[in-house]
């Protein structure tokens, strides 16, 4: 482990060790305190996110790191403003801890268009979001790493920095406003540096000064593209991430659960499995086994080797009647209308043009580099995981209940993930490494999936129906209706996650489609959940995902059934009602050339999705290569009001858009005799060097408040995909994958 | 069975048809090199065997025919080598799951062909996956690695 972990570790294993002053301060705006988890042995915890010892200072993320680059931008945050070298940062994960909780993605769960929300909607929204507090969602994921941690890490930086000058002015006997702090240390008027970690041990006792964050024009370090702390260690092969875990005596486990999902084991047999090199134990799971071994490689090949008889799946067994039941779902009532401006029902009804399509949207997975995995050491009273993970608090709760502890007696490390894209929200993977851990008390044991359990064993982005109507007159939309029908990520979400029944209209399932900035005189959308119990979870933007696409394809219909150009049919919609959206779109056909003449043989698409708060467009350009299409450019502008760090915007750009034409070209798990056929990369591939377009992305800064980043680049990327081969070719693809229907260069 | 990883020779007793992979990882705790796939279609794995880049999870440790290098061999944080310097220079990892088989390859493909084009470097990487999309930078890194290795 690196020298960061033990700290983390250290910290955790003495917890009851109190430091001086010991209490969390400079935590933004939350009434009653929230109890700082951190007590370091030998450093001081200002607050919950900084560990000062006589080493420097350590910042801690409440975030994981999964690739987004979170913990660079939330370390810059509070360096700005304690004025440290940004050489010298260190950043480490923290514990699972209330402190750490997700405020600004409750204030997403507003069910409200976010593009249109007014301040006060915002303050009421920032007060519900104190509940993430009470829930204790420590969750990376909706792309808000950055958004929740604006205001309260810069006021916590502000906080310690001032606490810091207020022990060192004591000290020297003058005021705090004649120091001035730099370089990780206070610093008088005639030069004298004291480091802050001679000054921590004081700056704890004291009273947290509230000062307001600096304004930005006043940042060093914020605003620019910083070198990611992580990145050496992941160039050189030395950051440890999950599967990486290695402790003294530890054991092997691959798991082999039901390949019918949720679905029971009638009988298994280990011989096969015993019998090989390595193998030292098949654990009986009830819902399937484990086993046990001296290296990664005999575990999983005796997860292979164990004989099996599964019952039946939960579900109907074939992608047909899986589509047949979600079908029936617009049959059933309706779970949420959220948005209904004018009459469009009687306005299709009295049109003279209606334009009807159906779209069927494939599940997805989320297919993360690293496969699911955890380690974990149980003792009697006590549950210790290295668990890469999204969610530490969800962690620690299924973990200790299926092993029959209290959460509380859990602890959670979250090493680098090798991926997540939302995979790791859940804590199935956790549950199994305690399940397996609690058999073998006293030894810690990895439980590592092997590729194919993990693409047939994912909570799958849900598959879709969608039925369109849309009317046109004179050139302009006179009505759009939406009905979207699938099974609810958030239903299943909140039983597995919170214990919650959720109920009510899901935001979720209808987000991407409701939401969009567009003035259309009548426009209808209305969301139909269906009665499905295959796993489906929070796959890279969610219900944008796939509402994105049907959104922005149908818009393209309707463009072209008015005569119009596509790019200037959306301009004319979003002008009334977002001159952010505009100028982000206006960008995109600058950028791209979209007014001058297409060269022979190329087709282009255009879309524009708001989601997580960052309104996107992308234009993507095709090529018939003799017959065959290749995908070769890619323009994005997005606006998510302050690039934090413009480097790492413009890679999270990128990487959105390639996963999602990764899964308009060819993403689709089907399933058969209830089992996922899809198993491994051959069958579920994803774009490589090759076949990625040439990309390039602008970024505004025009909205007054700050979006996310992780997400809000994928929705527009496959209809943008899908417009340009309709372009292209005259053939309108309303069923994903699209290489179903063309020949792609590969 | 004696194997040699990194310029250090080890003498093992394991099962013949054990994949370098795991040996590496496992018994070595050699971690730079990852698992993805265990079928050869990701890239996650791949190291060099005498030079020649290896998907390490088909390779059967009596097959190994000749020295091994790691990402941990090529260089260190202290002191990197020129790939792994160029893929810090242009901040080229997201999560960073896969890029010790991304540079593991281009160090084979540089060994080979020391100025590729746009289209040689697309060609070498097409058998490494990578999930985050970092496509962009990685070509952008080997560029600048192989004209740094041409200087030197």
């Amino acid at each position: 482990m690196s020298r960061a972990g033990k700290i983390t570790r250290r910290t955790l294993l003495v917890g009851s060790i109190a430091i001086a002053g010991g209490v969390a301060f400079g935590v933004w705006k939350v009434r009653q305190p929230v109890a700082n988890p951190l007590s370091p042995p030998d450093g001081v915890a200002l607050n919950p996110f900084l560990i000062i010892n006589g080493d420097g200072v350590t910042l801690v993320s409440g975030r994981a790191e999964m690739g987004q680059g979170a913990q660079t931008t939330l370390a810059a945050m509070l360096a700005e403003e304690l004025d440290l070298d940004w050489d010298s940062v260190r950043v480490i994960h923290g514990p699972a801890a209330d402190a750490y909780y997700n405020a600004a993605l409750l204030e997403a769960g507003l069910p409200l268009a976010e593009y249109g929300m007014r301040d006060w909607q915002h303050s009421v929204a920032g007060a519900m979001g104190q509940l993430g507090k009470l829930f204790g969602l420590q969750i990376t994921g909706g792309s808000t790493a950055t958004r929740d941690g604006y205001a309260r890490l810069r006021h916590a930086g502000a906080s310690a920095r001032e606490a810091l000058k207020a022990a060192a002015a004591e000290r020297l006997g003058t005021t705090p406003s004649a120091l001035r702090t730099e370089g990780g240390a206070v610093v008088t008027a005639d030069g004298r540096r004291i480091p802050y970690g001679d000054l921590a041990e004081a700056a704890a006792q004291r009273t947290p000064p509230q000062v307001e964050p600096r304004d930005p024009s006043q940042w060093k370090l914020l605003g620019r593209s910083l070198p990611r702390p992580d990145m050496q260690a992941k160039a050189t092969g030395t950051a440890i991430y999950g599967v990486d875990i290695r402790l003294p005596g530890m054991k092997f486990a691959s798991p082999r659960m039901s390949p019918r999902l949720g679905g029971t084991m009638v009988s298994f047999d280990p011989a096969a499995a015993m019998a090989l090199p390595g193998v030292e134990q098949v654990l009986d799971l009830g819902d399937g086994v484990a086993v046990v071994a001296t290296n990664s490689w005999a575990a999983m090949r005796g997860a292979e080797a164990v004989e099996i008889e599964w019952g039946p799946a939960p579900y109907p067994p074939t992608t047909e009647a899986i589509f047949e039941r979600i079908e029936a779902a617009f049959d059933g009532r309706r779970n949420s209308r959220m948005r209904n401006d004018g009459n469009a029902a009687r306005t299709l009804d009295n049109a003279a043009q209606v334009i009807e399509a159906e779209y069927r949207l494939p599940f997805l997975a989320h297919s993360t580099m690293e496969p699911m995995n955890a380690t974990a050491l149980y003792t009697d009273d006590a549950l210790e995981l290295w668990s890469p993970n999204q969610t530490p608090m969800v962690q620690a709760r299924a973990a200790a209940s299926a092993v029959g502890l209290r959460a509380e007696q859990v602890t959670v490390h979250t090493p680098f993930l090798g991926g997540g894209f939302g995979r790791r929200l859940e804590a199935d993977f956790s549950v199994l490494a305690a399940r397996v851990a609690r058999e073998m008390p006293g030894t810690p044991v990895q439980v590592v999936w092997s590729r194919e359990e993990d693409m047939t064993h994912d909570f799958y982005r849900p598959g879709i129906i969608a039925r369109m109507r849309g009317a046109v007159a004179n050139g302009q939309a006179q009505a759009f209706e939406a009905r979207i029908a699938g099974p609810s990520v958030m239903h299943q979400a909140g039983r597995r996650m919170m214990g919650l029944p959720l109920a009510g209209p899901d935001k979720g399932h209808v987000e991407g489609a409701f939401d969009q900035p567009y003035r259309i005189p009548n426009y209808r959308v209305e969301g139909y959940l269906a009665d499905l119990d295959i796993p489906v979870g929070f796959w890279r933007s969610v219900g944008n995902s796939h509402n994105g696409f049907v959104h922005e394809c149908f818009i393209d219909e309707m463009a072209l059934a008015a005569g119009r150009d596509p790019l200037e049919f959306r301009l004319d919609l979003i002008r009334p009602e977002s001159a952010v959206a505009y100028r982000v779109l206006e960008a995109v056909g600058e950028m791209s050339g979209w007014g001058a003449p297409k060269e022979p043989g190329t087709g282009r698409g255009v879309a524009f999705t708001w989601s997580f708060g960052t309104p996107v467009a992308e234009v993507v350009e095709v090529r018939d290569e003799n017959g065959r299409i290749r995908i070769t450019r890619a323009w994005i502008a997005c606006d998510m009001g302050r690039a934090l760090d413009p480097s790492i915007v413009q890679a999270q750009m990128e990487s959105g858009l390639i996963y999602g034409l990764s899964a308009a070209v060819m993403g689709e798990i089907t399933f058969a005799d209830g089992e996922v056929q899809e198993r491994n990369f051959p069958d579920y591939d994803a774009l490589r060097m090759h076949n990625t377009p040439v990309i390039e992305t602008r970024i505004l800064e025009n909205q007054p408040r700050l979006g996310g980043a992780g997400e809000p680049s994928t929705p527009p990327s496959m209809p943008a995909l899908a417009n340009a081969l309709y372009d292209l070719t005259g053939t309108r693809a309303r069923e994903l994958p699209l290489n179903r229907h063309f020949d792609f260069i590969l | 069975m004696d194997l040699t990883v990194n310029d250090q020779t080890h003498t093992l007793d394991l099962p013949a048809d054990m994949p370098l992979l795991w040996v590496l990882r496992d018994v070595l705790n050699l971690t730079g090199t990852k698992f993805g796939c265990g079928v050869a279609a990701c890239g996650a794995c791949t190291v060099l065997i005498d030079g020649e880049a290896a998907r390490a999870c088909q390779v059967a440790l009596a097959d190994v025919w000749g020295p091994v290098t790691t990402i941990e061999g090529l260089g260190t944080p202290e002191a990197p080598a020129a790939l792994q310097a160029a893929w810090i220079r242009h901040q080229v990892a997201q999560c960073g799951y896969c890029q010790a088989g991304q540079i593991m390859q281009a160090a084979a493909l540089l060994a080979e062909n020391p100025a590729p084009s746009d289209a040689e470097i697309d060609e070498g990487m097409a058998g490494n996956l990578c999930r985050c999309g970092t496509y962009s930078r990685i070509r952008a890194a080997i560029h600048d690695a192989a004209s740094q290795m041409r200087e030197a």
